[in-house]
């Protein structure tokens, strides 16, 4: 799988340049012409990405959500629901290295092979984070009414999160 | 609605800090995480700046329409307002086949160029289009075949079969995408 993955990269640029040339296209002009680009592209999200980290950071440091969850805990306790994984569902949307810090402490306190060390591991990988993704695509190109794409967005997100519960339960137990 | 989260985040944030005496770490958390975001911006940017270059070559020689012509029977599905020869069919296929292989970082690139595209023939500049709200679906369920990161991580924390997850994780993210796709679908369908 590793030696894969590592593979890919190399090749696919290898075989773009050597298309390039076949094709008689000045490959490093063209090269800094994208970049270029590239970098004009970088300038545009910057606004975009600090607004996004700050709001989202300081959310997390002023520990709401955990207040939030110890509030509706008894809930989920009766729903058996495992109460660790939950800031991670609620989080999934908005912080990509917050969810990734929650399942590291799954890991490290249950293991990775428990059923929410196996949950956590799906939940992860079952979508992205829509909130941030949405705001540095539509950034980029200085969209502000995005319309209904959040409500989609995140509808997919809650049926990839219910549907992670289910399968992990089925594959699982 | 961005711009209502955006709100709520920094408002929650601060109001509640007073209130539970948590002053000093949100204090110092105004100060620092413009930091934060200046360093992800700082990670980003190379592999920007190359990713769209060598995408550039790959545009020039044509090699992007042949890619896009490739999954075409699926792309004429999901963006019917797109016409076949569209630029950004290319960068949405290469954005796609990147992230279903866990290339993240080489998807972003990939993604904001199709954007860039979909947006030259965008006749209300600030409004969303349709086809990029599709794309925009597609891009948050984030369809990964292998969950190159969550598997480095089971196997650091020593798991005894890291990669178990990689079914259940494809079949939870293909039922996030294809509900997604389906709701983008009906809402289309419902405005014509």
């Amino acid at each position: 799988m590793n030696t894969i993955s590592k593979i890919i990269i190399p090749l696919f640029v290898l075989l773009i340049v050597l298309y390039g040339v076949k094709k008689k296209v000045n490959v490093y002009d063209t090269f800094l012409e994208g970049a270029k680009e590239g970098l004009i592209m970088v300038f545009h999200i910057t606004p975009t990405v600090i607004a996004m980290v700050f709001a989202v950071n300081i959310f997390l440091d002023s520990n709401f959500l955990e207040g939030a969850l110890k509030f509706l805990e008894p809930l989920f306790r009766l729903g058996r629901i495992p109460i660790e994984i939950l800031p991670m569902a609620i989080l999934r949307p908005i912080s990509g290295t917050a969810t990734l810090a929650i399942m590291n402490d799954i890991f490290v306190n249950f293991g990775p092979d428990s059923f929410i060390g196996r949950l956590a591991s799906t939940l992860q990988g079952c979508t992205d984070t829509t909130i941030y993704v949405l705001a540095l695509y539509f950034g980029s190109i200085h969209v502000s009414k995005t319309r209904y794409a959040l409500p989609v967005g995140l509808f997919a997100d809650l049926m990839g999160i219910i549907a992670a519960f289910v399968i992990t339960i089925i594959f699982f137990t | 609605m961005v711009n209502f989260i955006w709100f709520g985040l920094i408002f929650i944030a601060i109001v509640y800090s007073f209130l539970t005496g948590n002053i000093e770490t949100i204090n110092n958390g105004i100060l620092t995480h413009a930091t934060s975001g200046v360093n992800l911006i700082l990670e980003m940017m190379p592999l920007i700046i190359l990713w769209t270059g060598i995408m550039k070559i790959a545009e020039e020689a044509g090699l992007l329409k042949i890619f896009a012509k490739f999954l075409n029977p699926l792309l004429g599905k999901l963006f019917p307002s797109l016409p076949k020869n569209h630029p950004a069919l290319g960068y949405i296929a290469s954005n796609i086949a990147a992230n279903m292989l866990g290339l993240g970082s080489a998807a972003t690139p990939f993604g904001l160029k199709a954007m860039q595209e979909l947006d030259k023939d965008n006749k209300h500049k600030g409004v969303a289009t349709e086809a990029m709200i599709t794309f925009l679906v597609l891009n948050t369920a984030g369809v990964t075949i292998i969950p190159t990161t969550v598997i480095a991580l089971r196997m650091m924390a020593g798991s005894k079969n890291p990669t178990e997850i990689i079914i259940t994780s494809v079949l939870a993210t293909s039922i996030s995408s294809i509900s997604g796709l389906l709701l983008d679908y009906f809402i289309r369908r419902k405005r014509k």
